[in-house]
């Protein structure tokens, strides 16, 4: 049995592949909330790390919308990333309370010592830098955050330091 | 012999190591078999001290901070366990430092004080009588409470509270919201951080209340998606209100109906202004919408909305447990109560300051800030974030208060207050604030959103020494039409942290960087 998607005029096997299925499983959650669209995309993301293109048709057609409308939403948001990150997600505050402190130093450290620019993952696929305007630790900057964890007073010494602490519990791991 | 200690588990204490401070001390007690009972407290928003260690004695709470995980066995070495002071870390009496004995804390009354997930030690501080006298009020009721507090909103334009909630009270019956803006999008502030880590309970009750005032059942709460812990923390709390009668169907038993979810952002800085937020909620890009209509009228899903501040919203629980008079007995002139400062950036002490309104930003900056950081001569601060003007030192003797600073073209915003010493370039900060808008424009409208490119342009041009008098009339220029072209704040007040460059440290903007100055 077919069920066709109006839009694109491809047609969706109901054989979907695991992580279709997966998808759908996390959209049918949520699709009853008013306003699904912005819990949907967290929750995918939340699950896989990015929004797998595959995401877009399902989506678009279990909320009623066109392909382009969830592309134009989920690319309006800093926070999506349509493509999977490295091991660990790099944050470093850009905005003004940092930069008072060092800030800008701190992100040109970060950069030559990962070797990436912002929205760059290192080679080895363990870090991903991304840039982010305000972590709500103003107080104690440079502030830059790592997964879901926050770290304040971040000096170059220290960046080092939790890089390596990082890289060595994935040694540790294999 | 058993001991009580509490160590802060906000973001900030958790930046500075709090977690391993923690387990150190467990160790210790462990070691001395000590019967610990360790208790993760709130902050007190004193950040310069933390991870900010106190200890129950009969005489009070004592303090020891900064605590490093590495400090611990020495301060234990000097008796912390029994509250000892013979350590450098040792600060006495946590209530006698001066930088919290002298603030006015009605807002953050409670923070630092309680575990923020205990409903005992909220109610054992007054927590949830404001609900209760709601309770025994009509909307209206509610709302002239309120009035009479004279509270103005907190997140920025500072509109009268009592006013917006009039007009959704007074909108037909039928699905009304309160949205709550926990976007704090502005750098230098985190007090909205505070209540939300510290205190969730507060807003639980105040959008609550706010709820019972307007008529409206369903609320949310937009927060940052930059806050991971102040989301596990509220959504817990929000668990525990329910269970326990404070959020629900039949709120305390009084038939009323009151419904609360946390909705996340999505990293977008235009998502903090109200309209922009509610097409976030609604599910869609965050573009501003052209007002009228006022949110207050047609809202989310088009039904008359409360948006308002977390800090606007956590005032409420005083104001009707205490009377809106209690409230406006402080301030001054049409600025009302209390103003929660943050102190940050380059700032010796930084941390949060909640004082009446009408103390001078160079007190705020010297008596409870210190001075910088780094010592050197402060020579700049950023009032209202990301599009607050840079003040000058001729400009730190006003008073912080809504009038005295639109006066000269400051805004006071959502109180965060960002210092920088001598070695900044402001030619530097000029730039930035142009770059923070080509990021974070919404794109609706031209003057923002190609302004701000062609403002980084110029600017670069400025600095490079190219056609020096030319590119800065043109930059004025273009912060004119950007002033006057905008749909909202965000293109419309972009100029101001660039003309105050411009007009206060213009050498900074036109020593060329490398070529000759022209
Ligand atoms: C660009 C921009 C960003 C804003 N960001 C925030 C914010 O992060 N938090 C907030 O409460 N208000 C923010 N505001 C102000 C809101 O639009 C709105 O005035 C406020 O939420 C109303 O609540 P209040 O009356 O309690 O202050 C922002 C406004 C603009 C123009
Ligand atoms: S001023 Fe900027 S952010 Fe505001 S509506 Fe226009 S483009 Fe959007
Ligand atoms: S400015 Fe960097 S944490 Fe707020």
């Amino acid at each position: 049995m077919y069920k066709h998607n109006n839009q694109g005029g491809q047609a969706l096997s109901t054989a979907l592949s695991p992580a279709q299925q997966a998808i759908q499983d996390e959209v049918d959650a949520l699709k009853h909330k008013p306003g699904a669209m912005l819990p949907i995309l967290h929750a995918i993301q939340d699950r896989f790390g990015y929004i797998p293109d595959e995401a877009v048709p399902i989506i678009a057609e279990t909320l009623r919308h066109t392909r382009a409308e969830v592309h134009g939403i989920i690319s309006f948001y800093h926070h999506f990333r349509t493509r999977p990150a490295g091991r660990h997600v790099v944050q470093i505050c850009r905005a003004e309370a940092c930069q008072a402190v060092g800030g800008r130093q701190l992100e040109q450290h970060a950069k030559s010592a990962l070797g990436v620019d912002y929205h760059g993952t290192t080679l080895d696929r363990q870090f991903t830098l991304e840039p982010v305007y305000c972590l709500g630790n103003c107080a104690c900057g440079p502030s830059i955050r790592v997964g879901d964890e926050i770290h304040g007073r971040v000096d170059p010494a220290r960046f080092d330091a939790l890089v390596d602490d990082l890289s060595a519990t994935v040694v540790e791991v294999k | 012999m058993s001991v009580t200690v509490y160590v802060p588990a906000d973001t900030t204490a958790r930046a500075l190591g709090a977690d391993r401070v923690a387990d150190a001390l467990r160790q210790a007690a462990a070691e001395r078999g000590l019967d610990l009972t360790l208790i993760r407290n709130g902050s007190r928003g004193l950040f310069w001290l933390e991870p900010l260690v106190e200890v129950a004695t009969p005489e009070g709470r004592v303090a020891y901070g900064p605590v490093t995980p590495e400090a611990v066995p020495a301060l234990v070495e000097a008796g912390l366990f029994d509250g000892g002071q013979d350590h450098d870390l040792a600060l006495g009496l946590t209530e006698d430092i001066p930088y919290l004995k002298n603030q006015q804390r009605l807002t953050f009354s409670r923070i630092g004080i309680t575990d923020p997930l205990s409903l005992d030690d909220y109610t054992g501080l007054r927590g949830f009588e404001g609900l209760r006298k709601a309770l025994t009020l009509d909307g209206q009721g509610i709302i002239d409470e309120v009035k009479a507090s004279g509270l103005r909103g907190r997140g920025g334009a500072a509109f009268p509270t009592a006013i917006k909630w009039q007009t959704v009270h007074d909108e037909p019956p039928g699905q009304k919201y309160i949205v709550c803006n926990a976007d704090e999008g502005d750098s230098g502030t985190f007090a909205d951080r505070l209540v939300m880590e510290c205190d969730p309970y507060m807003l639980i009750e105040g959008m609550t209340i706010a709820g019972l005032a307007v008529g409206a059942t369903q609320g949310y709460i937009y927060l940052r998606s930059e806050y991971p812990l102040a989301q596990k923390i509220f959504n817990e709390a929000l668990a525990r209100a329910y269970q326990a009668g404070y959020l629900g169907e039949d709120i305390l038993g009084s038939g009323k109906h009151f419904d609360l979810e946390v909705r996340l952002g999505a990293g977008a800085y235009i998502c903090g202004e109200e309209t922009s937020l509610l097409d976030s909620l609604e599910g869609k890009r965050g573009q501003v919408r052209a007002k009228p209509p006022l949110p207050a009228i047609q809202g989310l899903f088009g039904r008359p909305t409360v948006v308002n501040n977390v800090l606007s919203l956590a005032a409420v629980p005083f104001i009707l447990d205490q009377g809106g008079q209690a409230y406006a007995d402080y301030g001054l002139g049409r600025s009302r109560g209390t103003l929660a400062i943050q102190l940050a950036g380059n700032v010796k002490r930084g941390g949060l300051v909640e004082l009446a309104f009408g103390t001078t930003l160079r007190a705020l900056m010297e008596d409870f800030g210190g001075g910088t950081l780094s010592g050197r001569p402060l020579k700049a601060v950023q009032v209202g974030g990301p599009l607050g003007a840079y003040l000058p030192e001729s400009q730190w003797d006003s008073p912080m208060d809504y009038e005295a600073f639109a006066a000269f073209g400051g805004v006071v915003g959502h109180g965060g207050v960002v210092m920088f010493d001598d070695s900044v370039d402001m030619g530097e900060q000029a730039r930035f604030a142009m770059e923070f808008c080509t990021v974070e424009s919404c794109g609706k409208c031209t003057p923002c959103r190609i302004g701000s490119v062609r403002g980084v342009e110029v600017i670069d041009r400025i600095r490079a020494g190219e056609n020096q008098d030319a590119n800065l009339e043109l930059l004025s220029e273009l912060c004119d039409t950007m002033v006057d072209g905008s749909l909202c704040a965000m293109g419309g007040m972009t100029p101001f942290p660039v003309q105050s460059v411009l007009k206060h440290f213009p050498d900074d903007l036109t020593r060329s960087r490398g070529g000759s100055p022209c």
